[in-house]
């Protein structure tokens, strides 16, 4: 059980968080333009990296705020922790 | 037989204090601190198991968590009894009874024993191989296979015991108590850090604590009475918690470590009333101290398993620490310099020593050379090659074994005993480690795996490190934990010792016999008798991978998941299919390191806190007016409330009819309730429904239909606009929590522009919803100031009101079809507007119906419940509900995928009604709905999903999901049943007053 550096609350055990898949997936802003195809990508294709990837969590027994993790999926190290709508480091 | 060996006290025995204790039915007598196994060892009891497969008698081999033989049952005068408890790890009490397990009738005749001399007709595989065909016979198969399988007897009454978990943060964790790990925590608590160390056994000091030879010195005192001081000083320490009988189960990433703390097990039984039996600590550490040492090796020769054969450091450990000698005629066999050890501690209790058989043909050795002094005869560069004896050895046979290892030479000598120990070397016990994700490095010297890297802030230190000698550890420990815990100084920097060790080994896998392989019994996995002789037909039958072998064999996958044997296993897979050792790797280690008991595991989350129960304000008159309850979610809700002994069926018959006749009441508190506030609240509303919000009168009432992005039905319910930018959403009782995160969700993070704000009120208001024809007359009584008229207070609209003093909100909305009215009020006067409500019908004969009643009347208007008429590929227009959709709206979440390919298919499942063609035919929900019964394979249209008898409408009446159902209008299908075919048509869901006049009538 790994610890999350929830960017309002601090360190908490990850059983006070809820996984939310990956992360930077913006919702089109017209679906209705968009063709079958566009919109699977969308709405159905996620990534499953072994590796480091982005992903969306959510401090449900917390502050039930929503915020980004860095995370490398092979040992689940967390390499960063920001909050929505800003920049993700790269990695 | 019943012989005194005990000797001369043992370190931790207490002799003043006389046990009695039963085994198979017969009493014994031990000494406070004995555990079971040396108590019966020190009654001459050796054979106390069958084996797994081959009902092999099986003798107590080891002293601690590692042993794979001595497993018992144990029982009590109450409820208890328990499976599988390691006789050498449960510490004897007045009043215990075991019993041996895997045997019958009993273990000294055992019938099952007759698979022994079957056992070329049971290789590795053997299930696999003999019970695949013909698959139709696996039922009569299982039923004997399960029979004979297995050890112990589980408990068939509930746990009478209580278990509770704790948490411990701390700076550092120290996991061990042998020289090592007191070492470790000393040098930690005394500089500041707040730590912990845990033991597994009762006493701390490891294998150092009961040295007692000139051999082995730490300034100049023998080793053990040196520890022993350290131990009393560091139990003053005051940043130092110890928890010994405290087995640490599981290393999980972030240095999360659970352990398993047992409190009662030591005690006799009526001590143990009112008291915790389990702790499982949770365990989040800065720094973990891995000080876990190193389990000794067997050796593996035919007939390796016989009773009275034990590891030589057991016997070692059962003569100093108990106080027991295993026999009286005792051989060693080993391959390297610690069974001398062993022999010295015998000597020096004057224990007998027939002889010892080394391996090793030349050994340079202070400890050989004292043994020798002894005139004991020792035989180097032999081996091994057989023993004799069936449920205790009697003998072994001895051969010269040739320069490079191979084969034996010469001529066999037997020699008669009682008792062999054994030592093949030493494993360090890197099991935890690796759970934590650690990797390990091949030390070729020894042939052992050690620790490679680390994945987390953590060291492991002394023999599980590879340090296994004396000078070892005390040379390399203090050095490392000075870098470790960034001190700068150890007051053991400058320590003198003396270590006799000769570190040479002679390490041969698998050991050389004049037999041919094939006739050969030498034991791997001694728990699960798979031998070595399996592990190579594996090998002949294409096996490479470890993993693959290891669940061919079922090497290693015993209770003591092959603390003994996994390394010879690797190791004969190595030279049988020539490759490197550390190239072939390890299986993987996984938790627990010892097994943990379910009890343990769920601590006090059992009985009425194995979940949450939520109760409504009015669940008290409920459960006074005889309500039978339905769980919904985590929510109790009354289900029906049978009069004068009705069934289900008979109650809800009355309730239904009541409602639409005169008058029902239904308790909604559990809708979840979700307060909507912000200038964007309609936008936003306009968005998560599929129909619009914006055009919405302050005051009014709309049903919403809410859809995942795929287009799929999530959740239904009213949302009443309070205010200009205030609204109520209620949803159903199961989804609201999810409904509520789903929201946020959005709104953080798709929609953060948006002003609006959620909050959860679902337990803040009671709701009473009153219906039926006479529902204005009952609830203008309780609410008088209240215009009721149809021209203010219309179908779907709301009004604030007071009861007495108390704001309440009312709505007039309906889910039943009737005239109908919600108050919502805060939840303290819940029950009392329900009583108030109650005493108002008592005129009307008002009638409180349940869940059931509730489902019956929906259904008759053919309004659908999420999750029941639902599932997840439910589109709106699956459920003929078009008319929710908003076709102007330019998005709502789910909108695109309505006119995705798939979901525009015409012939999707698609929600209708069915009428029997009995109408007293009540059909089944789930049933499967076909076409054609003669055609195979017959084509499945769809299934029942509400089905029941309408007193009102007075013939049976079902909604199901139908294949292109739409254009199915009139047509009949077929439900087929078990015993018969039930002839249906389809039907418009609405079955009743499809032009909604009862709703102001």
């Amino acid at each position: 059980m790994f610890i999350i550096n929830c960017p309002f609350c601090g360190e908490r055990d990850q059983s006070e968080f809820k996984a939310g898949g990956e992360a930077h997936i913006i919702r089109p802003k017209q679906p209705t333009e968009l063709s079958d195809d566009e919109w699977a990508e969308y709405l159905f294709m996620r990534k499953n990296i072994k590796g480091v990837q982005f992903e969306r969590w959510n401090h449900i027994h917390g502050c039930r705020k929503w915020f980004n993790v860095v995370r490398n999926t092979s040992n689940d190290e967390i390499k960063a922790v920001y909050k929505m709508g800003e920049k993700p480091p790269s990695y | 037989m019943n012989k005194n060996l005990r000797v001369k006290s043992g370190k931790i025995i207490d002799e003043t204090y006389r046990i009695s204790f039963q085994f198979n039915g017969k009493t014994y007598y031990g000494f406070q601190g004995d555990t079971l196994a040396s108590a019966l060892l020190a009654n001459d009891v050796h054979l106390v198991a069958r084996s797994f497969k081959y009902h092999r008698p099986r003798g107590i081999m080891t002293a601690g968590s590692e042993e794979p033989n001595a497993i018992v049952q144990l029982h009590d005068n109450s409820d208890r009894t328990e499976p599988n408890v390691r006789a050498t790890e449960i510490e004897i009490y007045e009043g215990l009874v075991a019993s041996s397990q895997n045997c019958w009738p009993t273990v000294n005749f055992d019938i099952g024993g007759i698979n022994n001399f079957l056992s070329p007709l049971l290789p590795a595989g053997f299930y696999y191989k003999t019970f695949m065909w013909p698959a139709s016979l696996w039922e009569k198969y299982e039923y004997f296979i399960r029979k004979s399988a297995g050890l112990g007897k589980s408990p068939t009454k509930a746990d009478p015991d209580v278990y509770e978990h704790r948490y411990i943060h701390c700076d550092v964790l120290v996991i061990g108590s042998g020289i090592s790990g007191i070492i470790a925590a000393k040098i930690s608590a005394k500089n500041g850090f707040k730590t912990l160390l845990v033991e597994e056994k009762p006493n701390l000091g490891g294998s150092t604590i009961y040295q007692n030879s000139d051999h082995f010195k730490i300034n100049n005192q023998n080793s053990g009475s040196w520890l022993d001081k350290e131990i009393n000083e560091i139990k003053k320490l005051k940043n130092l918690e110890i928890k010994t009988r405290t087995s640490v189960a599981a290393y999980h990433g972030y240095n999360f470590l659970l352990a398993r703390e047992s409190l009662t097990d030591h005690l006799p039984i009526e001590q143990r009333k009112g008291k915790t039996r389990h702790r499982l600590l949770k365990i989040r550490a800065k720094k973990v101290i891995s000080a876990t040492g190193s389990i000794e090796r067997p050796m593996i020769f035919d007939n390796n398993d016989r009773p009275g054969i034990l590891l030589s450091s057991s016997i070692k450990r059962y003569v100093d620490l108990f106080g027991v000698a295993c026999g009286e005629k005792n051989i060693l066999f080993t391959n390297n310099d610690s069974a001398y050890e062993t022999a010295i501690s015998l000597i020096q209790k004057g224990i007998n020593i027939e002889a010892i058989i080394d391996n090793r043909e030349e050994i340079d050795s202070r400890l050989v050379y004292e043994v020798e002094k002894n005139n004991i005869k020792i035989f180097k560069g032999f081996t091994v090659t057989d023993t004799g004896g069936y449920k205790r050895i009697k003998r072994i046979s001895i051969m010269q074994l040739s320069k490079d290892g191979q084969k034996v030479i010469g001529s066999k000598i037997n020699i008669s005993c009682d008792c062999l120990g054994v030592s093949g070397g030493w494993t360090p016990a890197v099991h935890l480690f690796t759970q934590s994700g650690g990797k390990l490095k091949f030390r070729d010297e020894d042939q052992t795996f050690i620790p490679d890297s680390y994945p987390s802030d953590q060291l492991s230190i002394g023999a599980c490190n590879g340090d296994l000698t004396l000078d070892e550890i005390l040379g390399n420990v203090p050095q490392v934990l000075k870098k470790f815990l960034n001190i700068e100084a150890t007051e053991y920097a400058n320590l003198e010792t003396l270590s006799s060790t000769n570190k040479s080994k002679r390490n041969i896998w698998l050991l050389p016999t004049d037999k041919i392989l094939g006739k050969t019994k030498s034991f791997v996995d001694f728990q699960n008798d798979s031998t070595a002789k399996d592990i190579k037909l594996a090998l002949r039958e294409g096996f490479r991978s470890i993993e693959h072998v290891k669940r061919y064999t079922t090497t290693g996958m015993g209770t003591d998941q092959g603390k003994l044997g996994n390394m010879h296993a690797l190791g004969i897979i190595s030279e049988t299919a020539d490759a490197k050792m550390g190239k072939l790797g390890t299986t993987t280690f996984r938790p627990p390191y010892t097994p943990l008991t379910f009890g343990t595991i769920v601590g006090r989350n059992v009985g009425e806190f194995f979940d949450v129960f939520r109760k409504t304000p009015m669940h008290e008159w409920h459960t006074d007016n005889k309500a039978e309850f339905e769980n919904v979610g985590q929510w109790k809700r009354a289900w029906y409330y049978p009069k004068n002994n009705e069934d289900m069926h008979q109650a809800v018959q009355r309730e239904s009819k009541a409602a639409r006749e005169s008058a029902g009441i239904l308790d909604a508190s559990t809708l979840g309730k979700i307060d909507i506030q912000g200038t964007d609240a309609s936008e936003f509303l306009n968005r998560v429904y599929t129909n619009a919000w914006s055009k919405l009168a302050v005051g009014k009432c709309r049903y919403g239909l809410m859809l995942n992005e795929d287009g799929m039905v999530y959740d239904d319910g009213v949302t009443t606009r309070l205010d200009e930018n205030h609204y109520i959403m209620t949803t159903t009782t199961g989804g609201a929590a999810n409904v509520m995160s789903k929201l946020e969700d959005y709104l953080q993070t798709e929609w953060p522009e948006l002003d609006v704000y959620l909050t959860s009120v679902t337990d803040h208001f009671a709701t009473v919803s009153v219906c039926g024809p006479n529902s204005k007359k009952i609830i203008s009584q309780v609410i008088p100031d209240l215009d009721f008229s149809d021209k203010n207070f219309p179908h779907m609209s709301f009004k604030n009101a007071k009861i007495g003093k108390i704001n309440c909100r009312v709505m007039r909305i309906s889910f039943t079809g009737e005239q109908s009215y919600e108050i919502n009020i805060q939840a303290n006067y819940g029950k009392s507007v329900w009583e108030k409500c109650m005493e108002a019908g008592k005129d009307y004969n008002i009638t409180p119906y349940g869940t059931e009643t509730m489902h019956l009347l929906r259904a008759e208007k053919g309004f659908i419940i999420v999750g029941q008429d639902t599932d997840a590929t439910m589109t709106p227009i699956d459920l003929q509900m078009d008319w929710i959709v908003s076709k102007k709206k330019y998005d709502f979440i789910g909108k695109r995928s309505l006119y995705r390919s798939d979901t525009i298919r015409e012939d999707r499942k698609q929600l209708v009604g069915l009428l029997t063609e009995d109408p007293n035919e009540i059909l089944e929900e789930g049933a499967q709905i076909v076409a054609d019964v003669n055609k195979s394979p017959i084509e499945m249209l769809g299934h029942i999903t509400s089905s029941y008898y309408s007193p009102n409408l007075k013939k049976s009446i079902a909604l199901g999901v139908v294949k292109g159902g739409k254009n199915r209008m009139g047509q009949k299908l077929i439900i087929p049943m078990e015993k018969k075919n039930i002839n249906v048509t389809v039907a418009d869901p609405v079955f009743l007053d499809k032009e909604n006049k009862r709703l102001n009538a």
